[in-house]
């Protein structure tokens, strides 16, 4: 556990790994170890578990960490989860967006002529979501991989996709047609924890500069 | 808790598996567990010493059928714990099967104690039945051991539930517990206060009840409050600790905390040092209106029970009474008992 505070922090790998080691760093917990090993899962000493960030969630809501740090995409993905949401960090900033091939817009054609738009996502909740709060009728066809495929080849005519510069769009030959959210990364907290560590979770969040 | 292995069969190696699904007629619906020896012994001896207290301090045992008229829960305003399971019977009358126990037993206060004087202590230990993603701690059927106490107003009510919810908990064998304490009639009443709509409050409710801060924060700020008053409402809702974290806060909410230190006050004092105040926890059930309160346990990320008081529920069956009660959660209070147990063993 953590010299600082005694908690067990779950830490995203992957895009935002080093802000949250960067913020880890400014409240006093010692990183270097998390930073000189990226096999290495669990480190004790630090109180730092490291993870995909989609998992951040599952972890702190069983209390196997007391904190996480993930992206708001994720919180919106699994928003059945039992877990507080204490704080916007600010980094990590993405768009949750609907994008399609440049050019005309096959998604508007298919749900004039055909009265369903196929979309593919990794987010097959927000993409649902979306789609129902705009009334609009959608069939979600879930992707694991590279996303921007699928309106190549034929398999949807758009997609539901997080783009932080847009770059990946781009190069796919892709635009924005709506944005759907701004999301940054979010500190999260086990109910249980944010009950009975109290003191420790606000120190921490006092020296976010949160409260 | 370590269980005496008698002379129960044992379960044994699994069963080999032979790549096929099994057909539906060796399978549970989703949610649901079969409970072997091992672990029913455990769980009867949790609730065998629960009961002991809830008898003992004057509450009778009661049972109510699993299936009741869907009418019964539309009558109180149960909100997220709204039945899920539905049939019909044989004149076609929906039934539903019981998402909790305390409106049961509104009805059958009203209904067969008509003529009775509070107070009326009745304790129970029954399964209810929600439409939860299961995991762990969350089963679909799920057995819940509580107390309702009808006709004994205000502090001294919650304060008389609260020490037998302890001692309930403590007699179950469980050490590091704590109690959480709050008022469900605290935000309401402030955003009425601050002439905030109904609607907009809802949405604050929700998101308090959610615990999602980084929500009520940008819905507060966008309500253009005074400044003061959206700085009280997000402190508020982050307020928990000892007795310690109510001072300053009097001239704002000065009923509510009285009413919260009048408990406390009048709690036994080996329960009052359990207590964490608890100013953000909001109604987990629609039919809560005054003290609130939910069980933790460090061994254990999920709550193991929660209460209140519900002065309104009865009236909606004609005998307006006011009440009070809590309900454990048998099985995740067996998980954080195997959880303590391992933590002092290591």
């Amino acid at each position: 556990m953590s010299a600082v505070s005694d908690l067990r922090i779950a830490v995203p790998r992957g895009a935002l790994l080093h802000d949250t080691l960067d913020l880890l760093d400014q409240l006093g917990i010692d990183t270097r170890e998390v930073r000189d090993n990226d096999r290495k899962l669990l480190f004790e000493d630090a109180g730092i578990v490291t993870m995909r960030p989609s998992d951040v969630p599952t972890y702190v809501e069983a209390g196997a960490a007391d904190l996480g740090v993930t992206g708001k995409d994720v919180l919106m993905e699994q928003s059945e989860r039992e877990v507080y949401e204490l704080m916007d960090l600010g980094y990590g900033r993405c768009l949750m967006v609907l994008a399609g091939e440049a050019g005309e817009d096959r998604a508007a054609e298919a749900l004039r002529r055909l009265g369903v738009v196929r979309i593919a996502t990794k987010y097959p909740r927000v993409a649902a979501r979306h789609f129902l709060a705009t009334g609009r009728q959608a069939e979600i066809v879930e992707v694991k991989g590279s996303v921007e495929l699928a309106p190549l080849t034929g398999l949807v005519e758009a997609i539901v996709d997080l783009t932080a510069t847009g770059t990946t769009l781009r190069e796919n030959g892709l635009v924005v047609r709506e944005e759907i959210a701004v999301c940054t990364a979010r500190l999260i907290a086990n109910p249980v924890a944010h009950k009975l560590r109290a003191r420790q979770i606000d120190g921490l969040l006092e020296r976010l500069g949160a409260v | 808790m370590s269980a005496d292995a008698g002379s129960v069969p044992a379960v044994g190696e699994p069963r080999r598996n032979d790549g096929r699904a099994p057909p539906a007629r060796e399978r549970i619906p989703s949610g649901t567990r079969d409970v072997l020896p091992d672990e029913m012994r455990e769980v009867r001896a949790v609730t065998d010493r629960m009961r002991a207290v809830f008898e003992r301090s004057g509450f009778g045992e009661v049972y109510t059928p699993a299936l009741e008229f869907e009418q019964t829960f539309e009558r109180a305003n149960i909100g997220t714990a709204a039945p899920a399971y539905r049939m019909f019977d044989e004149q076609g009358a929906v039934l539903v099967l019981r998402p909790d126990m305390t409106i049961p037993i509104a009805r059958l206060v009203a209904t067969r104690y008509t003529h009775v004087d509070p107070p009326l202590r009745f304790c129970y230990t029954a399964h209810a039945y929600r439409g939860v993603r299961p995991q762990r701690g969350q089963s679909r059927e799920f057995l819940q051991s509580g107390v309702e106490l009808v006709g004994v107003p205000g502090a001294a009510g919650t304060a008389e539930v609260l020490d037998v919810l302890c001692a309930a908990l403590d007699a179950a064998g469980l050490q590091n517990y704590r109690v959480g304490l709050g008022d469900a009639s605290l935000f309401p009443s402030l955003l009425t206060t601050f002439g905030v709509a109904a609607g907009r409050q809802e949405v604050i409710l929700t998101e308090l009840a959610a615990g999602d801060f980084v929500g009520v924060d940008q819905e507060v700020r966008a309500l253009g409050l005074r400044k003061d008053d959206a700085e009280l409402l997000l402190r508020l809702a982050r307020t928990r600790g000892g007795p310690e974290v109510l001072d300053g806060l009097e001239r704002r909410l000065h009923d509510a905390l009285a009413g919260m230190r009048e408990v406390h006050a009048r709690l036994a004092p080996e329960v009052a040092t359990r207590i964490i105040f608890d100013l953000g926890l909001v109604r987990s059930l629609g039919y809560y209106t005054g003290a609130v309160f939910g069980v933790y346990d460090p061994a254990y990320g999920v709550p193991l029970g929660s209460g209140g008081r519900y002065d309104e529920l009865l009236g909606s069956f004609g005998r307006p009474l006011p009440a009070v009660g809590f309900a454990i959660n048998v099985e995740r209070l067996h998980i954080a008992l195997t959880g303590e147990e391992r933590s002092r063993r290591a």
